[in-house]
């Protein structure tokens, strides 16, 4: 923890971005670090925002509206409205002391960040196999905590709910993250290359499909989080899909819920790649 | 008959990959792949140029196609992707318009 000029402040690194957050409340300094525990960094923030308290009115479940204005972009919802400049990387957010509020604006900061440098947060579960990550996408009730609750102990949960995927020299990486779903538990903060993005499917048998690059963009661009009805941004994460078709295997998983999933998943490396 | 003319809108994202085009609406995020004469059909609306002259010139010439049919087809293609906001059609030349460009 540090205090500057009676602000309290931390610094929260998620996908290798740190953030300082700063406000003057110890009440929500503290919810900060009990949220973000692992997280946490000294490093210099690449980011930052201040935090102004507003008391809690009606409205908090309205849609998240995401707008440019000038080069700035304005994030709402009930219970929260931020400014962010990309060109300083500042920003300032009026939100009331809830962490669901805290985890959108994050959320939204971090996919225009990472639209801007090739990557992208997914509605997809996600945990590192034998030094491999990989991501499991699909619809709500298609299996994404189920896949992570049968994973073996060996597995490292990156998250259940909503995972980060940037590129690197070497290829995409995936990162933990704190955003968690119904398993409310952080992801371990550690990042693994990404070997597969499976979209899951319950069924009778374990089986893995090949889908067509377009189909795989289509289901990609389905579940990447993105808030703006902004053309430039759609442009640059549709170009975003398709680098990451062409690199990384995309495939269909049809699992039976148990725990002989994952040896499908162990064994993927020796089946061919439509890279 | 009055000329038909069509442009592709600003407020779309769209994309070749593995031979086919796809293009995304960035206001409803709807999705489309477009097969081999949509896509041409597609890339020649520059706003200027008819759509009897894009369906004589590139389609019936490049894939074969009897020209009323591909008349025909063209005008349902185009007046699917307009109800969509993907096409922009005007009975007078989109000249102060820019189509983007399709990579």
């Amino acid at each position: 923890m540090t205090v500057v000029a009676n602000k309290l402040e931390c610094v929260v690194e998620i996908g290798d971005i740190p953030i300082c957050l700063r406000t003057d409340d110890q009440r929500f300094h503290d919810l900060l670090c009990e949220r973000y525990a692992g997280f946490l960094r000294s490093s210099q923030p690449e980011l930052e925002l201040d935090f102004d308290l507003i008391s809690p009115g009606p409205g908090s479940d309205d849609d998240v509206r995401v707008s440019r204005q000038g080069a700035e972009w304005l994030l709402e919802r009930g219970d929260f409205q931020a400014r962010w400049d990309p060109r300083t990387g500042r920003g300032r957010v009026r939100q009331t002391p809830n962490p669901y509020a805290l985890d959108s604006v994050l959320r939204i900061l971090h996919s225009l960040v990472l639209s801007a440098r090739g990557g992208f947060l997914l509605h997809a579960a996600s945990g590192i196999c034998e030094g491999r990550a990989y991501l499991f996408s699909g619809i709500s009730g298609a299996g994404k905590t189920t896949m992570t609750r049968l994973a073996p102990p060996d597995v490292t949960l990156l998250t259940d709910e909503i995972s980060y995927v940037r590129p690197s020299p070497a290829g995409y990486r995936a990162y933990g993250t704190p955003f968690s779903g119904e398993l409310a538990k952080a992801g371990e903060n550690t990042m693994a290359p990404v070997s597969a993005l499976f979209f899951l499917e319950k069924g009778p048998e374990n089986r893995v499909d090949e889908l067509a690059p377009v189909e795989a963009v289509r289901r990609l661009m389905r579940n990447i989080l993105f808030f703006a009805e902004d053309p430039e941004l759609v442009e640059k994460l549709l170009a975003t899909a398709c680098a990451f078709v062409q690199t990384v295997p995309v495939r269909r998983l049809t699992f039976y819920p148990d725990s002989r999933v994952w040896d499908e998943i162990r064994n993927f490396e020796a089946m061919p790649t439509n890279a | 008959m009055p000329e038909t003319y069509i442009a592709r809108s600003s407020a779309i994202a769209a994309r070749m990959l593995a031979g086919e085009m796809m293009v995304m609406n960035s206001m409803d995020s709807t999705f489309f792949t477009l097969n081999e004469v949509a896509t041409a059909i597609w890339q020649a609306a520059d706003g200027s140029t008819p759509l009897r002259e894009i369906v004589r010139e590139r389609i019936c010439e490049q894939f074969d196609i009897d020209p009323e049919q591909a008349q025909s087809d063209a005008e349902q293609f185009v007046s699917e992707l307009s109800q969509h906001g993907i096409l922009l059609v005007s009975d007078h030349p989109l000249h102060d318009r820019q189509a983007p460009e399709t990579r």
